[in-house]
Parts: C-alpha cells; structure tokens; sequence
C-alpha cells in the first residue's frame, strides 16, 4: 500500500514536470505574449521594460528554471492580461466550474446507469432500444450543437430558462455557489444537461455492456438455481461487479469534464475555467495556461488514485502494487 | 410412494436462426429417494440442457417444448414464475461444472451463502452464517468459520467445488443434480467428492442425477445410468446392466475407450467420428455414421427395445 502511493506519487511528479515542459516550449513556439498583450503603439521602450519584466529576454531553459523556481515557493506567478496572481485567478474561476460539473455528472449518473441497467436486463425490449438509440444521440451530436439547441428552445422560444451566465450566488458551507439559489438553478440546469449528455451516453453503453455480460455470467445463473430473484441478483451480485468499470471511466470523464468544460462554458457564457483556459490560449497568457495545466495534470493524478482505491475496494482480487 | 424425480418425454429446442435444434429429446427417466442416477453422454449431448430444463433454468431463444418433470409427486412445469423460483435451491439444487466461475469473484463465500439460505428460510444474517458453516462442515471443509469470510479467489478449485455443493445442500433438496462436478478436479479430490455424495445421497435421501462424460465416473457411484446421445437417452439400466452388459452400440464404444477398464499398454479404441451437429443430423438412427452395427434399416427412427428392465433406442442391439 506504501509503496503504491510512492509510485504513484513519483510518477505524478514525473508527469507534471514533463507536462510542464512540453506547455512551456508549446507556448514558446506559438509565439509572444508581448505582440498580443501591448498596444501596437507603444514605444519601443515600454516594450523592453516589459519584456525584461516578464524576463522573457531570457533563454527559454533560464525563464523555465525561474518558474520552477517560483512554484517551489508557493508562486505560480501572475496573469499576463490580468496582471493578479494565477492561483486567485483559477481559484475565483473554479467553483462555478465545479458546481457545473458536479450537476451534469449527478444527471448523467442518476440518469444513465438505470437506463443501462435496464438496456442491459433487458436487451431485446422496445424501451432497451429507445434507449440505445438516444444513448448513441449522446455521444456523437457535437456538444456545441446541442447546446445552441437548447438555447433557442427553452431560453429564445419558450423563454423559461436564461440564455446564459452564472446567476445569483449564496454561501453555502464555506463557498459561494449558485446552487444555494433558485436563480442559480436555473442558471446552471440547461448547461449541465448539455455538458451531461456525452456522459450519459457513454455510462448507458458502458452499464448496458456490463449487465449484458453478468447476465450470461455463470455465477448469475448459479445465484438463479439457488432461488434469488432476478432483482436480487441485480442489486446483490451484479451491480458490485459491473461498478468497476464504470467507476474507471466515470472517473476519468469527471476529470476531463472538470478541467474541459470548454465548449459548454463557451456556449453558455459560464465563467468557469474551461473559459479561463481558452481565452489565456487566445492571449497567449503562458502562466496561466502553465499552471492550469499542471493543476490539471494533479487532479487526474488525484482522481486515478480515488478510482484505483475504490477499485481495490470492490474486487478484493486486485492488490495495489507500487508503480503501474 | 412418489420418485423423488420423475422426468417424462421431457423436450427442449433452441430457436437458432430460424431452424429449430431439439437439444433434448424426448427423455425421460426416474431417480428414486437416496439413489444416484448417472447422465452420460459426450459433450454436446446434451446433459447440460437436461440438468437446466429440469431448474426452469432455459432462457430464450430456448424453450422447454413438451414433457413433465415430477418432484416428490408435484409437476414443476405447471408452477409458475414464482414458485418454480421458491423451488430452486429449496427442493430441487443444482452443482455447475466449473466451480472457477459459479461463485462471484466480488463477494465472500459467506455473503453468497447467506444470501442463498435467507431466500427460502426468513432468519437474521448472524444465523444464516451459521446454517452455512454447518453446510461447509458436512461436505469437509476445515475451518469453515474462516472459509466464510473469504473470496472465491482465495480457495482452490476442489474447495469451491465443495461450497457450491454445500450450497445445493443448504435447503436439504430432494433431487440434487450435479453437472460435471468434478472433471475439473485433480483425480484424488475427485474421488474424496465422490464418496462424500455417495455418503449424502445415503444420510439425506436426495435423490442426485450425476452428470457426466465421463463413464468411468459413474461406474462406480451411480445406481443406474442413463446414456444420452444427441440430446436422446439410448440407454438406460442399473449401473451393473450398462457397465457389465451394454446394450447399445455407442455406450459400447464408450465403454471400449475408457483407459482404467483396459490393459495397460494396448491400443485404445476411439468411437470414429464425433458428435454430430444438432442442426443436420442424419436420418433415422443419429449414431448411423458411427456405428460398426449399422445397416440400412437403421435410417428409420430405432424403436425401444427392453430387456430385464434395460432399455436402448436401437435396431440391433448387443445381446
Ligand atoms: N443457449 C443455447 N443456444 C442454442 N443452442 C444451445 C444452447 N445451449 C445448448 N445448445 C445446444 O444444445 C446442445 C447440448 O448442449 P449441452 O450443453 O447440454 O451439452 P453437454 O452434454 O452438457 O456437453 P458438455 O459435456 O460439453 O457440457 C449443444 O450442442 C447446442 O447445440
Ligand atoms: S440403430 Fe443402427 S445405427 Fe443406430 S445404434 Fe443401433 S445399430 Fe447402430
Ligand atoms: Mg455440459
């Protein structure tokens, strides 16, 4: 179990520094923050001055060691375009992202993995292939799409729900979040259905594949020829066994969706981090996009050590080994 | 008195692809309270399809088509959905063949055995774990306490084989059927397993139906023995008739092939030809292309012929 964590661990940090590399020569060769950031009128000597501010009149290998530098202190620098520290920045960003996507998930799973489950018992039915059908909708009709959809109906047409942004906030805990209000609600439910729907499809087929399999498994049919009910043996033997799949990729998708909500947040004018991170790309804002992405690659550390620890849990015949 | 199994003109198809295969044909045989009943047939026979007609276990696209299956006296076809469910487990069990994957790799033995005890009989889980570990005490499993609260993974092949029995035995069943129990097993195990059912067959009075390939197995545990061929029984006789005095000429064959019931050294002779496929079989008798007996009247149906009570499907049977 220690040595597990350590190998998980030391691979994080491999991972990040490789990470971080790859965004800072990736941003080097896009080009200079400075042609974007400053009036195309200013003197040559303003120029300098902030050239030599931001130390980008160094060597890319010397400005890479200063900001590894920094962040061993604690300092991930500032926004070039917003001139604040990036922690405050993403942190005053994150929640609107979180509350986001802790609602579409809780729609998908609430959603999908009944509709799975039942897709999967019973596989030939009217309804199983209603299902797999609008499951396969999910998945391949461009989230952005959809999304315009949903505006046109429910916030142009019919006029019930705002076309966008994030709506009132209130403490709840020890957070400000728009789920604490009926305006937020309502702010917040036709994004999250947007950003959901990939998800949902994705745990239907994943559900559906699973029940599919249990079904024919022979510890089903031996749990039948003992006298178990169908729904018992779907509540007491099945779902354990087809929730480590679906953990992993609900996992995985969590992760992703947190970090990427791009094209919903987009969309839906919603100021969350997806569009943190596209505008400071567009302004070339390399701190921002530097520590965004190895704040990222953290969490998707974090969240694959939860799964592995979850998985571990539910089948005891996984060991957690030190590396892999 | 009522068998404790009474099995008649029990027929199963399977609807594949739009042509039927009748997988069980027509079979029928009696297994009396305390007696074991052996089922012997190559694979594909059919024997499997027997043991889960009988369950109610024939998930579509099979179906069971005709016949009755008695238990103590009572028609189990004529349940319905639910009671044929109260039955499982509680009066008529079932053992599958590979005991790596009949129990459930996620939860421990005692969580499944628990599950299957409180199905039929309303008590606390703390007395339904002690229910179990008395099963696993009667079929030999040493500290059954500590067997409990394992997985599956953590016990060998011949020790799972031994919960799933004591599972089937939990309720006290009166028909057991057991499906190739233990071919996956090392020889000594399977041995120890045998006696250990020839032991509860006596002590309970269960009637047990042991599947098997295997003719070598049942010669020694079964009291009678039925062969199947091609989803039909062709013969069918106490244990002593089948093994000393075969009748029919594919239970010859195996008989001829099995290595313990031969010199050492010699030639073994194989039946030529294997099963053949459901879907095409020939006309009349389906053992027609195999059988050294053949001649052209065997491509009519082969009708019953029984002497002192041993019967077989055949047109020239042994004498
Ligand atoms: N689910 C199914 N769908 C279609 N046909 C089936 C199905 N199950 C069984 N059959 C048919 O029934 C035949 C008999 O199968 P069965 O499993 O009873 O054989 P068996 O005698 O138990 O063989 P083995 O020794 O290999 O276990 C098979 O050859 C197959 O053609
Ligand atoms: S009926 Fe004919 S072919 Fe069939 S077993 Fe008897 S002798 Fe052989
Ligand atoms: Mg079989």
């Amino acid at each position: 179990m220690f040595g597990y964590l350590v190998g998980r661990l030391s691979q994080a940090v491999v991972v990040v520094f490789v990470m971080s590399v790859i965004v800072f020569v990736g941003v080097y060769a896009i080009g200079n923050p400075i042609d974007v950031m400053i009036d195309p009128g200013a003197t040559a000597e303003i120029r300098e001055n902030l050239i030599r501010k931001y130390g980008l009149d160094q060597p890319l290998w010397r400005q890479y060691f200063t900001f590894v530098g920094n962040v061993f202190q604690g300092d991930l620098g500032n926004s070039m375009v917003y001139n604040i520290p990036v922690t405050s920045l993403v942190f005053s960003r994150l929640p609107a992202t979180i509350e986001l996507v802790m609602v579409s998930v809780t729609i998908a799973a609430v959603i999908g993995i009944p509709a799975g489950l039942y897709a999967g018992y019973r596989p030939n039915s009217l309804g199983a292939k209603l299902i797999m059908a609008l499951s396969v909708l999910g998945f391949s009709v461009p989230t952005f799409w959809i999304g315009m959809l949903l505006i046109m109906a429910f916030a142009v047409e019919l006029g019930w729900l705002p076309s966008g942004g994030r709506g009132e906030v209130a403490e709840f805990l020890w957070f400000k979040t728009s789920l604490a209000t009926t305006n937020g609600w309502s702010h917040v439910i036709m994004p999250a259905i947007n950003l959901s729907l990939f998800k949902m499809g994705l745990l239907i087929r994943l559900t559906r594949a699973g029940m599919v399999e249990a079904m024919g498994a022979e510890y089903v049919r031996f749990a039948r020829a003992q006298g178990l009910a169908d729904r018992q043996i779907v509540f007491s033997h099945i779902l354990r066994n087809i929730s480590i799949p679906v953990i992993t990729v609900f996992g995985l998708e969590l992760g992703s969706t947190l970090a990427f909500a791009v094209v919903t947040e987009t969309v839906f004018n919603w100021p969350g981090v997806g569009k943190l991170i596209i505008d400071s790309i567009l302004q070339l804002d390399r701190p921002v996009m530097v520590s965004y992405l190895v704040m990222v690659v953290i969490l998707f550390v974090a969240i694959n050590l939860i799964v592995d620890l979850i998985y571990a849990r539910l089948d005891p015949r996984v060991r957690l080994k030190g590396g892999s | 008195m009522n068998a404790a199994l009474d099995v008649q003109g029990l027929t199963t198809r399977f609807a594949t692809r739009g042509d039927a295969v009748t997988a069980v044909n027509d079979v029928s045989f009696t297994v009396q309270k305390g007696r074991i009943l052996g089922l012997v047939g190559e694979s594909g026979s059919g024997k499997s399809v027997t043991g889960f007609s009988i369950m109610g276990l024939i998930d579509a696209p099979g179906e069971v088509a005709a016949g009755k299956v008695m238990v103590d006296g009572q028609d189990l076809r004529a349940l319905s959905d639910e009671d044929m469910r109260k039955m499982r487990g509680n009066r008529v069990a079932m053992v599958f063949q590979d005991p790596m994957m009949t129990l459930n790799p996620v939860l421990r033995v005692g969580d499944q055995m628990a599950m299957a005890v409180r199905v039929h009989r309303k008590m606390s889980k703390a007395a339904a774990l002690k229910e179990a570990q008395r099963a696993l005490e009667t079929v030999g499993i040493p500290s059954p306490e500590e067997r409990l609260r394992a997985y599956p993974h953590q016990l060998s092949g011949g020790m799972r084989q031994r919960v799933a029995i004591a599972m089937a035995l939990l309720h006290r069943p009166s028909v057991i059927i057991a499906d190739e129990a233990t071919t996956a097993l090392d020889v000594s195990i399977q041995g120890q397993i045998l006696a250990e059912v020839r032991d509860l067959a006596d002590q309970t009075g269960a009637a047990i139906v042991w599947i098997t390939h295997d003719l070598g197995v049942v010669s020694s545990l079964a009291d009678d023995i039925c062969v199947m061929y091609a989803g039909r029984i062709v013969e069918r006789g106490t244990a002593q008739q089948v093994i000393d005095h075969p009748r029919h000429p594919y239970t010859q064959g195996l008989l001829d092939s099995i290595p313990a019931l031969h010199e050492p050294g010699k030639h073994l002779p194989q039946i030529p030809g294997s099963t053949p496929q459901l879907s095409r079989l020939p006309q009349g008798c389906p053992f027609r292309p195999r059988c050294p007996r053949a001649t052209e009247i065997c491509a009519t149906v082969p009708p019953a012929d029984t002497k002192d009570g041993q019967t077989v499907l055949c047109h020239h049977p042994l004498e």
